[in-house]
């Protein structure tokens, strides 16, 4: 790979997280809640965005891309 | 897929959805920008230049799969017959992916073929080769049609443009990031829009949950409504699926019909499938890439039918079409349930979310097709049957031109899908037709050396015979089977009788020499010989810890 995934998909994830989030602890309008039934699915659904992207960027910081040298290759001769 | 009259479904989209929108947008069209750079051979553009981990792969594998046919198609199977849906996967797919993984990648991969229809050539001869190079070309801009089709109608509930003006839209995007970057920036991007379509499916199904008193109240709903209630409760046996009335020949029609022969027919020779392992970057990520992607296919499951399930007792309007057995002119039917559950169940800012998950996976849907066509086209067609021996830059060339071209068919076959409200089942009918005898040719050439190239033509042409046979008698009513189980029936006519004919032929005639087949049959192929590596990348353990997953998910569905 030549640039890494993982910070791209953690950084789609972070602003919408932080959108989300931000809407969510803004409240809701009546009209939201009987749509969700009263959950404030902003805000849950925002707080997990927001740990999802800690994660995978965390799995990149650990993990970082190493230059391809063929190691691992299980082929048979 | 009946597109909503614009006044039933008012997708009511604020400013900061359309802001969620477009950062995706822009950041899919960075990729493809990004990817390009690493394109300077014709292999890096269609196969990414072998060179992808294996968890990046086998998102892409499965995300390849998530487009409007799964999306649309399974949610509806989900609102119309509810938990047997299931069984596309557990019974279906995930056996086949393992058998893939464990079984055929070997070949696959360590032939070193760019393509399933290169295979074909290898092992059968220019015969085979040829008939499976132009029909999988054929079926692929059919199928992305479907794809762009579904794109242009969101498009078009959203954002109120003619349905022409979000087609050639929707085209022109898919085209952007598949010619700059090829295949990486389509698989790149198919991971992404993996994260983005979970991102949907998840809170969407907890939502709908939380409204009907969670699962009791889902079937407590289910039950007060539906005279044939439990069927649609528990899996087996599933004859409203099947439409066979016997139960026993309802579970002899999934399991051999759909389990066996349409699903491993599916995920082994599905050239669009097996592309994302190919660009894999060594036997062991090949080897991985469907094992893994088997994971999140068995879970993916539960929030793709219990939203159907879901739509199907809170949509009034859904609800009312099903109580009138599916004949009430309301201008909903099933294929709409994910689109209805979106615009009751979700406020705006999640509502973006949605909506971006929905174009995120018609398009993951249409790359996929786009960029298995144009490897197909350049290196079974062009290559090898117009123009032949020129220096790699002229083919990675044509791939790009087969890119546009690919997806101008598209734009055309865009306004075939629009007059036809059944083309999901009609594209299925086709795959009945097509993938069965495939997948009964590979496996016979695969384990038996004597399989000869006279046979692997012959067979693939009666088997697809066999199953527009039984298509046709029953459409004309010689046969009486509704529901899913003609196409059952058919992919086991295919199979059966691409057998029953191959063996014979290939006795009678000339094999190929065992010198020719090294690493195409499994006699005369060496064992993968792994190193040592980490326990959790071992494939036996990824494919057992999965059946044992789908077998657990099974019981509990019983």
């Amino acid at each position: 790979m030549f640039f890494d995934l993982r910070l791209i998909i953690a950084f789609l994830f972070a602003c919408y997280g932080a959108v989300l989030t931000a809407l969510g602890a803004a409240g809701t309008t009546e009209a939201d809640r009987a749509k969700t039934g009263g959950w404030n699915v902003n805000l849950w659904v925002g707080l997990a965005m927001l740990g999802f992207a800690a994660v995978m960027g965390l799995w990149a910081a650990l993990r970082p891309i190493q230059p391809p040298d063929g190691e691992g290759d299980g082929e048979a001769e | 897929m009946t597109p909503l009259a614009a006044t039933q479904l008012r997708l009511d989209a604020q400013p900061v959805d359309y802001a969620l929108l477009a950062l995706y947008f822009a950041l899919v069209l960075g990729i493809g920008t990004m990817a390009r750079r690493s394109v300077s051979a014709s292999l890096d553009f269609f196969l990414a230049g072998r060179a992808l981990p294996a968890w990046v792969t086998g998102l892409a594998f499965i995300s390849a799969n998530l487009g409007a046919v799964e999306i649309f198609g399974m949610t509806a199977n989900g609102a119309q017959f509810g938990i047997p849906t299931v069984h596309y996967y557990w019974i279906g797919a995930i056996p086949a992916m393992v058998f893939l993984g464990l079984v055929m990648m070997p070949f696959y991969y360590g032939s070193k073929v760019r393509s399933v229809p290169e295979f074909l050539l290898r092992r059968f001869g220019r015969f085979a080769h040829l008939v499976n190079g132009l029909s999988f070309a054929l079926a692929q801009v059919l199928i992305a049609g479907v794809n762009l089709y579904a794109l242009a109608t969101v498009v078009n509930l959203l954002l109120g443009w003619p349905l022409w003006v979000s087609v050639l839209a929707a085209a022109a995007i898919v085209l952007a990031y598949t010619t700059l970057g090829g295949l990486s920036a389509a698989v790149y991007n198919e991971v992404l829009q993996f994260f983005v379509i979970v991102a949907m499916l998840v809170p969407i199904t907890l939502v709908g949950l939380h409204r009907v008193g969670g699962w009791d109240g889902l079937t407590h709903r289910i039950r007060a409504v539906n005279a044939d209630a439990e069927l649609q409760l528990h899996s087996w046996p599933g004859t409203n699926l099947t439409g066979i009335e016997n139960a026993t020949l309802s579970v002899l029609g999934i399991v051999f019909g759909l389990g066996f022969v349409l699903s491993f027919g599916y995920w082994t020779t599905n050239f669009a499938e097996v592309q994302r392992a190919l660009a894999a970057q060594d036997m062991s990520a090949a080897r991985r890439t469907p094992l893994i992607g088997a994971y999140p296919k068995a879970l993916i499951v539960l929030v793709i039918v219990i939203p159907g399930m879901l739509a199907a007792v809170l949509s009034p309007e859904l609800a009312a079409y099903k109580a009138s057995g599916g004949t009430l002119n309301n201008g909903v039917t099933y294929n709409n349930a994910i689109e209805l559950l979106i615009r009751d169940l979700l406020p705006s800012g999640m509502l973006g979310v949605a909506i971006t998950g929905l174009l995120a996976a018609f398009m993951a849907g249409m790359a996929a097709n786009v960029s298995s066509f144009n490897t197909v086209f350049t290196y079974d067609i062009w290559q090898s049957y117009v123009v032949r021996d020129r220096p790699d830059q002229y083919y990675l060339r044509v791939g790009r031109l087969a890119t546009v071209a690919g997806c101008a068919i598209a734009v055309g076959t865009a306004f075939i899908a629009s007059d036809y409200n059944n083309i999901m089942d009609y594209l299925q009918t086709l795959f009945s037709f097509f993938n069965a005898p495939l997948f009964a040719t590979f496996v016979l050439g695969m384990f038996w050396r004597r399989t000869s190239p006279v046979a692997g033509g012959v067979g693939l042409l009666v088997g697809t015979a066999s199953a527009v046979t039984i298509d046709q008698l029953n459409r004309h009513h010689v046969l009486h089977m509704s529901g899913q189980g003609p196409s059952f029936v058919a992919a086991s006519a295919a199979f059966v009788m691409d057998i029953a004919v191959s063996v014979p032929l290939s006795l009678a005639t000339q094999p190929k020499p065992d010198s020719e087949l090294g690493g195409l049959v499994w006699a005369l192929t060496p064992r993968v010989r792994s190193k040592p590596d980490a326990w959790y990348r071992s494939p036996g353990l990824l494919a057992g810890g999965v059946l044992a997953l789908a077998t657990a998910l099974s019981i509990v569905f019983w």
